[in-house]
């Protein structure tokens, strides 16, 4: 193993925050990935430093789960250059595949075995040492709180605990990088906060996470950093406070109304430089704080303020609705 | 479970990942078999019901059936004839169905491939650990023709201890054949083509209810190109008396057979499974 690499590893591993001195987990260069004519990854330029949690946001078709895909090689882009936890990708994608666990969007679980033995067959898959791998199962069990349910097969587990059996095959061999990819999706909101502690006990030990999300909410709780992905390339990247100062500002006004108005306040709102974004029945109009008397006036006395969001931001970057 | 009791339970990352892995590993594939013995565990019953019932009827069926008219073939017995011809059959039957069916829908179904290969496992070692497990259980489900022929008069032979690894080799190349056929196929229904279109003339073709000595000229050939055939040959030779050169022969051919099925196969499923 290289000095590099040993850094990558060790610094993804360790429970403290890494330097900034530390080489990122992830790092991705100028990584372009084609299926015929589609391009779903365009030039993408992305690091994840290590020890920390960066949300990848985006629409659906944004080019998220390539992405993902691409770092497991089970993709293998066009162009650019993949480095994981200091192994090129696909080359070396053996090793950095040893060190990470991925939690993938479609469920894949063995439905005909019990949640025992998807984690054994997992622990032997991820070279769990035989004395070891009673400890790690177990672990994994206790970390999605199904110790209970060991014996159940998967088949007649609830959706919310097929999800914490599917992160915890993906720590059975507690991995020093993990990829999450939309790893609430269609849950309840209850099975949801569930594995959002979940995930935040991960970050809070010093594992490396890449969580794909198109739920903001999600990556606001969650993620230290995130990156806007639209159309294969990250359009905007930093923390999520970050983001929404810089392209939403503090304040928001939404105004409703018939279409006509809609439109009206759209356009003047445009004319004055500010951003703006529809939402259902109505418009709202970002960086409000910076709205001048005159224009206000102008905009209309009917306006709801409230604060800016990421998802004002999503919006108006990918210039695509939330789904 | 709340954002508190997850935070607390999460274990630290290990330090560093194996040393060293090299191209193909055993690693992966004892996980392999760690899943199938797991799904075997639960499914042995009607897995071996179907795998040595099955031939036992065709043993009985042509044995007793044709048998009451034809009484012997070349030197031997009618019913021991067929009995080492279904093995043949059997080794077919219990590879080639598996490659299929398991591989399309744990490939496209149930997407078990996609979760394995995001873990340290390469396209070939799971191909390579799935076809040893299918020609491993039919090395041992196709040698119950010959013990049942055993009850209806057939000699216990030294040379019937060989019968397991003929059918391994055989069930190694058929299971392989299988999976590069999922690997292929647009569709599940597609397998109605494969199976009456290729494996039907396999099992028909192969010396295994009559010899291939009494078809034309052509089919003769076909014949001699057919795996199973030399299957049913070195079977044959192991229960009554090995000819050593021409085994050598049946037995390059599956192993030919073999590796080449093995490339093939890989070759497709990696097509399948990485983009």
């Amino acid at each position: 193993m290289t000095a590099q690499r040993q850094q990558a590893v060790s610094a993804s591993a360790s429970a403290e925050p890494a330097g900034p001195e530390a080489p990122p987990a992830v790092s991705l260069r100028g990584v372009v990935k084609r299926f015929g004519g589609f391009t779903a990854v365009d030039g993408l330029d992305l690091d994840v430093p290590a020890g920390t949690c960066l949300g990848l946001l985006g629409p659906n078709g944004a080019g998220k789960s390539t992405t993902m895909k691409l770092l497991t090689a089970q993709a293998i882009a066009d162009e650019g250059e993949i480095t994981v936890l200091g192994f090129a990708v696909p080359r070396e994608s053996k090793r950095a595949r040893a060190a990470m666990g991925v939690v993938p969007q479609q469920d894949n679980l063995d439905e005909e075995l019990t949640a025992r033995e998807n984690l054994e067959v997992f622990a032997h898959l991820y070279r769990v040492p035989r004395r070891a791998r009673r400890e790690a199962v177990d672990d994994a069990l206790a970390l999605a709180h199904l110790t209970g349910r060991r014996l159940t097969k998967v088949d007649d587990l609830s959706g919310g605990m097929r999800r914490r059996l599917l992160i915890a095959r993906g720590l059975v061999h507690r991995p020093a990088l993990v990829l999450l990819d939309e790893p609430t999706v269609g849950l309840d909101p209850q099975v949801r906060a569930e594995l959002w502690g979940l995930i935040d006990g991960l970050r809070s030990r010093g594992t490396t996470v890449l969580m794909s999300t198109h739920y903001i909410e999600e990556a606001e709780r969650l993620a230290d950093g995130c990156a806007l992905m639209s159309h294969g390339r990250v359009v905007a990247r930093g923390g999520p406070a970050e983001l929404v100062a810089e392209h939403a500002g503090e304040r928001v006004v939404e105004h409703y109304g018939p279409p006509d108005r809609l439109e009206a306040v759209e356009r003047i709102a445009r004319a004055a430089g500010l951003p703006t974004r529809r939402t259902g029945p109505s418009v709202s109009v970002l960086k409000a704080e910076t709205i001048p008397p005159s224009l206000a006036d102008e905009l209309g006395p009917d306006g709801v303020r409230r604060a800016a969001s990421l998802e004002d931001v999503f919006v108006v970057l990918t210039g695509e609705r939330v789904e | 479970m709340n954002a508190a009791e997850g935070a607390g339970a999460a274990p630290p990352p290990r330090p560093a990942p194996p040393a060293r892995l090299r191209r193909f590993e055993m690693a992966p594939v004892r996980g392999i078999w760690r899943h199938e013995l797991a799904l075997y565990k639960r499914y042995w019953k009607s897995q071996s019901f179907a795998s040595m019932v099955e031939p036992t009827f065709f043993l009985l069926a042509f044995g007793y059936g044709f048998g009451s008219m034809v009484a012997a073939i070349g030197d031997y017995r009618y019913l021991d004839f067929v009995a080492t011809g279904v093995v043949g059959t059997a080794a077919l039957f219990t590879s080639v169905f598996p490659g299929m069916f398991n591989g399309y829908i744990r490939r496209v179904f149930q997407h078990t491939y996609d979760a394995m290969l995001a873990a340290p496992v390469d396209v070939h070692e799971l191909v390579t650990a799935e076809a040893l497990w299918i020609a491993a259980k039919s090395a041992v489900y196709s040698c119950t023709p010959l013990v049942v022929a055993m009850f209806f008069g057939l000699a216990p032979a030294p040379g019937m201890l060989l019968v397991p690894f003929v059918v391994f080799f055989t069930a190694l190349g058929f299971g392989l054949l299988g999976m590069w056929t999922s690997s292929v196929v647009p569709s599940i229904n597609s397998f109605d083509y494969v199976i009456t279109g290729v494996v039907t003339p396999l099992f028909l073709i192969a010396g295994t209810f009559f010899p291939v000595g009494s078809l034309p000229r052509w089919a003769q050939y076909a014949g001699w190109c057919n795996p199973l055939f030399h299957c049913v040959e070195l079977v044959r030779h192991a229960v009554f008396g090995l000819r050593p050169l021409a085994d050598l022969g049946h037995l390059a051919a599956l192993w030919a057979f073999a590796g080449l099925a093995w490339a093939i196969a890989v070759r497709g499923m990696r097509r399948r499974l990485i983009d």
